[in-house]
């Protein structure tokens, strides 16, 4: 595996010839996670979809440049927001698409592991019309860290979990997550918070970068400091339009 | 089991209905025979109906692979390539304005009278329909997962093959629907241009000689045939359908 590259998204999104958002200028460390916020609809899929390289309904007038100057195109992971699991397939299988796209061998070692970690392990021949909307959320959160890409997209991965389910997938995401570029779209300041090295508030205006608590994620969610920094960028977000 | 007790009443009130209407008219056998005549008729002749529904069955089933296995072959063509789409879907589309029928003549001049241009006539009238149908699933993955499988780095034949194909297997399973029930029409009207054997042919035979009730009869055991073959396929498209 290639190692994480920073990347750089500088330029304006227009949708139907209007601006969507921009000038942003957004700076994605490499092997940080990097939270983008914003009311719903200011963008922030979109900013996900361009990174990814995927065909958008507007036009970007901008640059997404890696680091290391290499195109991003097979260094990325994408967890979008509904689950795409493919009904047909097992939770197994599900998890093992990648490399079967690819016509690789699966590692199925791996993909048991990984979603015994992700507390499937008594599910992996159901289907996934059998599992209930958090249970495919973590198939689908299993089936993007078997990936192993150095950029790994994440749009709103945790929004589906109950509160104890989706502090568990966090730290996991986190732990395996660790040294990859991380760009993570959320809804949630309190998940933002937790787990960003930086945080980014998207307005149709810019990307505003928003101050993170000193210590390092995963930031302990009880922390004066950590709750301090979440109540501020709740209202922050109350109050941008 | 109400849906089956259901067409059982159907049918039976059908039938009582035309017994009724055969016994207050008093119209010719040769005319209009009751259900009870034609039943007999078909007891009578049951070796000769059998011979004969088996030709028949051979036909439409052959047709119905062959037909479904072209269809399938030209749909997963055309959902991997746009121009080839954009150069045979008008010129399939035109086949459509022609009336297949039309062309039995000319099918069994080509073919012969013997089973291959009644094979012909059922693979033409149920190419499009699974053609259509199973295209029209081939391209109708949501973007969403193509777009995934993309950034997984599939390639285009895993993509058809481990995503597109058994998305649009559902959708197939309406076009073999809709083949099961046409394929039987195309061996039919086949036998009916030229044959020395088939439901087709006996029905013409007997009508010829009057035997309007071994006509009925062998109608009858047509209509049977494609209603398990329809039910076969159904079962089977179901199953091909089951996530």
């Amino acid at each position: 595996m290639t190692q994480a590259p920073t990347i750089d998204v500088r330029g304006t999104q227009f949708m139907d010839g209007v601006r969507l958002f921009g000038h942003i200028d957004v700076h994605l460390p490499a092997g940080q996670w990097t939270c983008v916020l914003g009311r719903s609809g200011v963008g922030k899929s979109t900013l996900l979809r361009l990174i990814a390289g995927l065909t958008l309904a507007g036009e970007f007038d901008g640059d997404i440049t890696a680091s290391d100057g290499n195109a991003l195109a097979n260094r990325i992971s994408v967890m979008a927001q509904s689950d795409l699991l493919l009904p047909w397939l097992s939770v197994l299988e599900n998890t093992v698409l990648g490399a079967r796209l690819r016509g690789q061998v699966p590692d199925f070692d791996r993909a048991e592991n990984m979603l015994i970690r992700v507390g499937l392990a008594d599910h992996m021949q159901k289907k996934p019309n059998a599992l209930s909307g958090g249970m495919r959320q973590r198939t689908a959160l299993a089936r993007t860290l078997m990936e192993d890409r150095p950029v790994a997209l994440l749009d709103e991965p945790f929004s589906a979990l109950d509160a104890s389910t989706r502090a568990d997938m966090q730290e996991l995401a986190a732990e395996v997550l660790l040294g990859k570029t991380v760009l993570l779209v959320t809804h949630d300041p309190a998940e933002a918070v937790r787990l960003g090295h930086q945080i980014m508030v998207l307005t149709p205006d810019a990307a505003q970068p928003w101050p993170t608590p000193d210590m390092p994620p995963i930031r302990d969610q009880y922390a004066p400091t950590t709750v301090a920094c979440q109540a501020a960028l709740l209202a922050y977000l109350r109050e941008v339009r | 089991m109400t849906r089956i007790r259901y067409a059982l009443g159907a049918c039976t009130f059908a039938l009582l209905l035309w017994q009724g209407i055969v016994w207050l008219t008093g119209v010719p056998s040769f005319i209009l025979p009751s259900p009870l005549r034609v039943a007999q008729a078909a007891l009578d002749n049951r070796v000769l109906i059998a011979e004969n529904a088996l030709v028949t069955a051979t036909e439409v089933i052959l047709g119905l692979i062959t037909g479904t296995v072209l269809g399938a072959f030209t749909a997963v063509q055309l959902a991997n390539s746009d121009r080839l789409h954009r150069l045979v879907m008008p010129l399939l589309i035109f086949t459509q304005a022609v009336p297949v029928f039309a062309l039995a003549p000319i099918l069994t001049l080509w073919f012969g009278y013997g089973i291959a241009s009644k094979v012909v006539m059922a693979v033409l009238i149920i190419y499009f329909p699974v053609t259509s149908a199973f295209y029209d699933g081939l391209t109708r993955v949501p973007a969403d997962i193509l777009d995934m499988a993309k950034i997984m780095g599939g390639t285009k034949r895993q993509i058809m093959r481990r995503i597109k194909i058994p998305h649009a297997l559902p959708s197939l399973g309406t076009g073999l629907k809709l083949a099961a029930v046409y394929a039987p029409i195309g061996a039919v009207i086949g036998e009916w241009v030229g044959a020395s054997k088939g439901l087709g042919y006996l029905m013409l035979l007997a009508n010829g000689r009057a035997k309007t009730d071994l006509m009925f009869a062998s109608l009858f055991t047509l209509v049977v045939m494609t209603l398990l073959l329809s039910l076969a396929v159904t079962k089977a498209s179901d199953h091909l359908s089951k996530p």
